[in-house]
């Protein structure tokens, strides 16, 4: 049985203009001790799928699910009380920027402690023993003396130990990590991935990773979730989506890469802009943006596919086991290098 | 990369000599103010058409740099060169030598002002710096935008009307209104998607190429960096530590530090993992630097003697490198 389980996952916004879906049927599984990246640019609703399946969303949000499985437990017809037990419980998650995830008010000792008081108890003593433990196992050097200090005492990458001390105060079984790094300069951010992949290992945790750095995916996960304009497109061990993309948009945004780019002064780009509210297009929302659009592409909108071996993809064009994207004649074919970004 | 650089003297238009920018902090009462050394003999040359990269991480003194080239700040110590002029130090340089230098800044949802519209941006900078007719500027408003990819009838919208990538296009339509001859780029790409980014790094490259422009080019995203730079300038603490053009740098680096930052960046490739530098701790406080060469409490490589002097940069190979023990 996996560790999590999620089955058309969506979520819109009540907005002035109407509802907005940020996320639209998102499925994804993931077993103890994987590691499951979802890449996607702004605004394509990764960091929103998973402020979902934590319940972390405003009252605004309307989400919808036809199964969440956290460890076989239902979490849709869960009370709002179990449901919160279960955050920074079984799962717990670490934010993008450190250094206002933390309370300047407060000594990070005293914000570790308030996880471990809220989900193992326990007297005074054993408390602070526990959160020296963690502090230690985070790699903050001198823990006792660190105990008492306050967040605007710490450097960032130390900042993010610290969240993850937290998100590990009650032995999580689930960790999502949304851009842990991006806030982070290389060398402390190649510090942080280090030390969450050796924890994961460590505790046999399922991690789901957000980040939008291809180089992150390629060497931290295992699976691999692309999403685009609220929608999953493509689904593959990392390996594969590295060296066959199935998905157009994969496949182009692995292009655009400068160390990936053929040489030349150029690089290939993705012409246009990520729909928004107002202009998603009828079929496919990719199409416009795609080299390889039909006619089929712009009025019919490709269902999400997906092999019992793991692959899975949205495109009209992918078929197969293994599954082999094949496009019709290539007369359409947009060529690299190409200027301009319409609105 | 000395010939190479002797070649190009003639058209040298930004060059920097041992540059250096303190700052005083004050400590406390009655006690004396300490001072930062943010910016520390750093020397570089650029000619027209040319792209230097700076490197480093944060606090390493990029930003300090860009302010003493783009003249919002004058260096302390050292020599500036502009187009030929020299920009004497703590002295307000005069107009016509600020007009050949410019900045394009990171975030352009921050570096434009929300109530102007993209005309009144653009126009700013003319109606302050040149007698030219309203005509004219109508036209060369209209010129500039067709040349940064946008509409002219983008010129009477706000600047929440655009997405991220158009409005980096405006910060940097607007830094070329005036024509100079030297850009600033500060992390022109790293707040942009990646679909985006593209386009835009392709915009610059164009650009170039046309207007002969001089970019210094400041970054930490070394993919970007290896693709667009001519040569590359790596900073560590407020100093240089490693000055050689790109194909070198990036094919041997010679200082541990630049080693190190290029073994932390993660490559897109699966399997392609190289053998990771661990670097222990985070860079030293400014206020309290570590005897001898700052990298030294970091370096795998440290030996007694790297803690007893600071190691000047020196020609190493086929670029410069500041460390004794290449």
């Amino acid at each position: 049985m996996s560790l999590l389980e999620v089955r058309k996952l969506s979520v819109a916004f009540q907005t002035q203009g109407g509802w907005f879906r940020a996320v639209e049927g998102v499925n994804l599984s993931l077993d103890r001790g994987e590691v499951l990246a979802i890449v996607g640019e702004s605004g394509s609703g990764k960091s929103v799928a998973m402020l979902a399946l934590m319940g972390l969303l405003p009252a605004t949000a309307r989400i919808e699910c036809e199964r969440l499985l956290l460890d076989g437990q239902d979490l849709l017809g869960l009370a709002p009380k179990a449901r919160r037990r279960l955050n920074g419980g079984t799962m717990a998650m670490i934010f993008q920027e450190p250094m206002s995830s933390l309370n300047p008010c407060f000594t990070i000792g005293y914000q570790i402690d308030e996880a471990v008081r809220t989900h193992l108890g326990g007297g005074r003593k054993a408390r602070r023993e526990r959160v020296l433990h963690l502090l230690e196992l985070v790699g903050i050097p001198d823990p006792p003396r660190r105990f008492d200090a306050y967040p605007h005492q710490l450097s960032g990458g130390m900042s993010q130990r610290a969240m993850i001390a937290m998100a590990l105060a009650a032995d999580p079984e689930l960790l999502i990590a949304d851009e842990p790094t991006t806030a982070l300069d290389v060398t402390v951010q190649a510090q942080i991935l280090e030390l969450l992949l050796k924890l994961q290992q460590e505790r046999d945790m399922g991690l789901i990773l957000i980040t939008h750095d291809m180089g992150v995916v390629a060497e931290t996960a295992q699976h691999v979730l692309v999403q685009y304009a609220g929608q999953q497109v493509e689904r593959q061990a990392v390996r594969g989506l590295f060296e066959q993309p199935l998905h157009p948009y994969t496949r182009a945004l692995l292009d655009a890469l400068p160390e990936r780019a053929p040489p030349g002064d150029f690089l290939p780009t993705i012409p246009g802009l990520v729909p928004g509210q107002h202009d998603r297009p009828r079929g496919c929302l990719f199409a416009p943006r795609c080299g390889h659009a039909g006619a089929l592409c712009q009025t019919q909108e490709p269902v999400w596919q997906q092999l019992e071996s793991g692959p899975g993809w949205r495109c009209h064009f992918v078929q197969g086991d293994p599954p082999a994207p094949v496009f019709p004649a290539p007369a359409a074919l947009q060529q690299g290098g190409e200027q301009g970004e319409q609105d | 990369m000395a010939e190479n650089m002797a070649e190009n003297t003639t058209a040298v238009v930004l060059k920097a000599v041992n540059l250096q920018r303190h700052y005083p902090v004050r400590q406390g009462f009655m006690q004396p103010p300490a001072t930062v050394r943010a910016l520390n003999g750093v020397s570089f040359s650029l000619a027209a058409g040319e792209t230097l990269a700076v490197v480093g991480e944060s606090g390493c003194g990029k930003s300090t740099l860009a302010r003493q080239l783009t003249l919002i700040e004058t260096p302390t110590a050292g020599e500036l060169w502009l187009d030929g002029h020299r920009v004497e130090p703590q002295r307000r340089p005069d107009a016509a030598l600020r007009r050949s230098v410019q900045i394009v800044f990171q975030n352009p949802y921050g570096s434009l002002n929300p109530r102007k519209t993209i005309h009144q941006m653009l126009e700013e900078p003319l109606l302050l710096n040149t007698r030219q007719r309203r005509d004219e500027r109508q036209r060369a408003i209209a010129a500039m935008l067709e040349r940064v990819g946008l509409r002219p009838e983008h010129a009477g919208r706000y600047p929440h009307m655009f997405s991220g990538g158009q409005r980096q296009r405006i910060a940097i339509a607007r830094a070329l209104m005036l024509r100079p001859k030297v850009v600033v780029l500060d992390e022109p790409v790293s707040a942009l998607d990646l679909s985006v980014r593209a386009q835009i790094l392709n915009l610059l490259t164009e650009l170039q190429q046309v207007l002969g422009l001089a970019y210094v080019f400041i970054s930490h995203d070394l993919s970007v960096v290896r693709r667009i730079a001519d040569r590359v300038l790596v900073m560590y603490f407020g100093r240089p530590v490693e000055y050689a053009d790109s194909e070198t740098i990036f094919t041997r680096p010679q200082h541990p530090y630049t080693e190190a930052l290029f073994s932390a960046t993660p490559v897109a490739e699966v399997g392609q993992r190289r053998e990771r530098i661990h670097l222990q701790g985070e860079p030293p406080s400014p206020l309290n630097p570590p005897p001898g060469c700052p990298f030294q409490p970091r370096c795998a490589l440290a030996e007694t003697r790297c803690g007893q002097a600071v190691p000047e940069l020196h020609p190493a190979g086929a670029g410069q490198v500041a460390c004794i023990l290449r």
